[in-house]
């Protein structure tokens, strides 16, 4: 009893992280395996959008807030979409890599002139941050949301993905980028899609984990993006479910970590976890077998 | 239509070259008072020499071994470090690891010991051997930074494209959280500053450091190994078909690029005077690549050239943007942290329109320079033909494209 007493707080901290973190994930996932190009800008989206919420609530009640977050950041999301990485649609592999970090570079530097690279408060939520006890250990309400909401909206996702026509069209899409063109997809309508569910989840994922926080800064967005990242390659890049997996997997852990008392290594944790992954099983957990041709 | 200058002629320029820089940044650093506006001057070249280094090392992994590597930063860092931790005075170890009994673990500092085994403070000798010991420890700094590069390097290496980039870019996250912890504190002093160390008192140690380890970087890109790099960047399966043994070469890059990239984080402590684990973040590799796109992937050339313009424009021409008034134009919008914002939109231009950067791949030479200046009232009484070209070009694509509709 003394164990669980001491190691719940801990486990669902982690659950409540891995389920934000999988909300990120997804949106790496996606355009990975469509695009074939690491969203160096996405951890950035994350903060912006977080930023967003934190001007938004000053003015405006906080039901109206929520609402514009999501379209605010799915626009941003678009927009970097067509101006940062659709021109470079044919240009090698690097170069739209260089563009993605020149994105993130751009938008870390705006929200530094923005905020003044003071830490900003992220306004408080009553709902998510009401206080709930749970085989006798205290924790936040959004501890619990966030499982929840990220499980529903996996299921409404993989629904979409399976389901429906642009759904398919992503699938076709992801496996032949040529063909599915020759086809008669248009490729460009498919990949804005991606972007923008990958950037309403981020929107949501940057909602549940700020209100765990209680700043911001122009930097916090690079470490959830990153591990996002890489809880995307444990579960295999371009499935979902394994993303989602990951994503738990790597908050569990980081904060099983934090309870040990090597606060410092949680971040190091995730990228051993990333090279370990990678040394045993390339393709990731879920991943489909490659096989580089010629 | 080249003409080509002989070899012999291209020597004598350099030197020639080479002697009048150096001369005139030593007349420089001895005219310009630190309290005077042009101090900036000099803070940019010391800057700028750093940085130009360091994007040259990035460059040969990037741009002539076509390995995605981010993880500059970190290996920035444990040269930094391993510079820092030897070279403080052992009378100010207990200010300097203030929390930590004893002064911390290590109690003697290199230059500091040469220049009293040499004569002491005041005499000719103790300056060589003062110098003598940062240029030792500055090497052992590459070296050790070098040796973690090569364990790093044997699992990341195998990694392709993305996955290496992801992966650099996180052992550099890991060797920064690692030096911030407490544990190894009594000999990084934890996550607080380290300071008070040995540095260089004139700009031209920088400049000279920087300038003998490109020259060392060039050198190897012009032997076979470079070659052996070059072709590994162009096709991995046609390399590995002519007998260019990927792994080994690969390898080879990295270790040889980590190593001047530690030699360069030794550099930038001496510049700073002060070393800390929190800036060296993904931001700064960010930054240095971004200089190596600025003037060119595969060019050293381009990589110096934009590292001088990247420190000039971030630490000097752009500053009016933060204070508010910038070439005569005063508004309120430019409030610190604007100029950032301008200069990474101008970068993002370049990212997407001019993706060549400045030098493309090509390297200075003095001939291109001649025929450079030589061609230019040519080319500039061109522009308007040019122009008037693009135009009708434009104009004829639509008439056709118009014929095209109307049948």
């Amino acid at each position: 009893m003394e164990f669980i007493a001491k190691w719940l707080p801990y486990i669902l901290a982690g659950i409540s992280v891995g389920g934000q973190f999988a909300l990120i994930a997804i949106g790496y996932t996606m355009v990975y395996g469509i695009l074939r190009l690491i969203n160096f800008a996405h951890g950035d989206m994350f903060m912006i959008a977080g930023l967003v919420m934190v001007y938004m609530a000053t003015v405006l009640p906080l039901w109206v807030s929520v609402i514009l977050v999501l379209i605010i950041t799915v626009v941003l999301g678009c927009t970097i979409e067509r101006v940062a990485y659709r021109p470079l649609r044919s240009a090698p592999r690097m170069s739209i890599m260089i563009s993605a970090i020149g994105v993130s570079y751009f938008l870390q530097n705006m929200a530094l002139y923005i905020t003044g690279g003071l830490t900003r408060t992220y306004p408080t939520i009553d709902w998510l941050q009401k206080n709930i006890t749970i085989m006798g250990a205290s924790t936040k309400m959004v501890t619990i949301i966030t499982p929840v909401l990220t499980i529903v909206l996996v299921i409404a996702l993989v629904f979409l993905i399976k389901r429906t026509k642009i759904g398919m069209a992503m699938r076709a899409v992801s496996r032949d980028f040529d063909t599915s063109a020759l086809m008669g997809i248009d490729i460009n309508r498919v990949i804005a899609v991606t972007f923008i569910i990958g950037s309403f989840l981020a929107a949501v994922g940057s909602i549940l984990y700020f209100s765990n926080y209680t700043g911001i800064m122009p930097t916090s967005g690079s470490m959830p993006g990153l591990k996002a990242f890489v809880a995307a390659v444990f579960g295999g890049i371009g499935s979902i479910p394994g993303a989602v997996v990951g994503a738990f997997v790597i908050g569990i852990c980081e904060n099983i970590i934090k309870g040990l008392g090597l606060t410092t290594f949680s971040d190091a944790f995730t990228f051993v976890l990333l090279i370990v992954i990678l040394m045993v099983k390339p393709t990731g957990l879920f991943g489909e077998k490659n096989i580089d041709k010629v | 239509m080249t003409d080509r200058i002989s070899n012999k002629k291209n020597i004598t320029l350099s030197i020639i070259a080479i002697i009048v820089m150096l001369a005139a940044i030593y007349v420089l650093d001895i005219v310009i008072k630190p309290t005077s506006s042009w101090s900036n001057l000099m803070t940019c070249l010391e800057k700028g020499t750093i940085y130009a280094l360091v994007a040259v090392s990035m460059n040969l992994l990037n741009g002539f071994t076509g390995l995605f590597s981010l993880g500059q930063a970190g290996f920035m860092l444990i040269g930094a470090y391993a510079y820092a931790i030897f070279a403080i005075a052992p009378e100010d170890r207990a200010t300097v690891y203030q929390y930590y009994e004893g002064g911390g673990l290590i109690h003697f500092s290199l230059p500091h010991m040469l220049q009293d085994m040499m004569g002491g403070a005041d005499a000719f000798g103790g300056t060589i051997g003062y110098y003598l010991g940062i240029i030792l420890l500055m090497i052992f700094a590459g070296l050790i930074t070098a040796v973690i590069a090569f364990l790093i390097g044997i699992p990341v290496l195998r990694l392709k494209s993305d996955y290496l980039a992801i992966a650099t870019l996180g052992f550099a996250e890991i060797i920064r959280s690692f030096f911030q912890w407490e544990g190894l504190g009594p000999v990084t002093n934890g996550s607080n500053v380290l300071r008070k160390f040995a540095s260089y008192d004139s700009s031209i140690f920088p400049v000279l450091v920087a300038g003998i380890c490109v020259a060392f970087i060039v050198l190897l890109i012009n032997s076979s190994y470079g070659r052996a790099f070059k072709s590994i960047r162009d096709d991995e399966i046609a390399a590995e078909a002519m007998g260019v043994n990927l792994f080994k070469h690969k390898e080879l890059s990295f270790v040889i690029s980590s190593f001047f990239a530690g030699v360069g984080g030794a550099l930038l402590a001496m510049f700073q005077n002060n070393i800390n684990a929190a800036p060296f973040t993904s931001n700064m590799t960010y930054e240095i690549l971004l200089i190596v796109v600025i003037g060119g992937i595969g060019s050293i050339t381009g990589s110096i050239i934009g590292a001088y313009l990247f420190v000039c424009c971030s630490e000097w021409w752009l500053r009016g943007l933060d204070a508010g008034e910038f070439l005569g134009i005063e508004a309120d919008f430019m409030s610190p942290g604007f100029r950032k914002v301008v200069f990474a939109v101008v970068i993002m231009c370049i990212v997407l329109f001019y993706s060549r950067g400045i030098m493309g791949t090509n390297e200075f030479s003095w001939s291109g320079l001649f025929n450079f200046f030589k061609t230019l009232p040519k080319r500039i009484a061109a522009v308007p033909g040019k122009i008037k070209a693009k135009f009708s070009n434009k104009k004829h694509k639509k008439h056709t494209e118009n014929v095209k509709e109307a049948q």
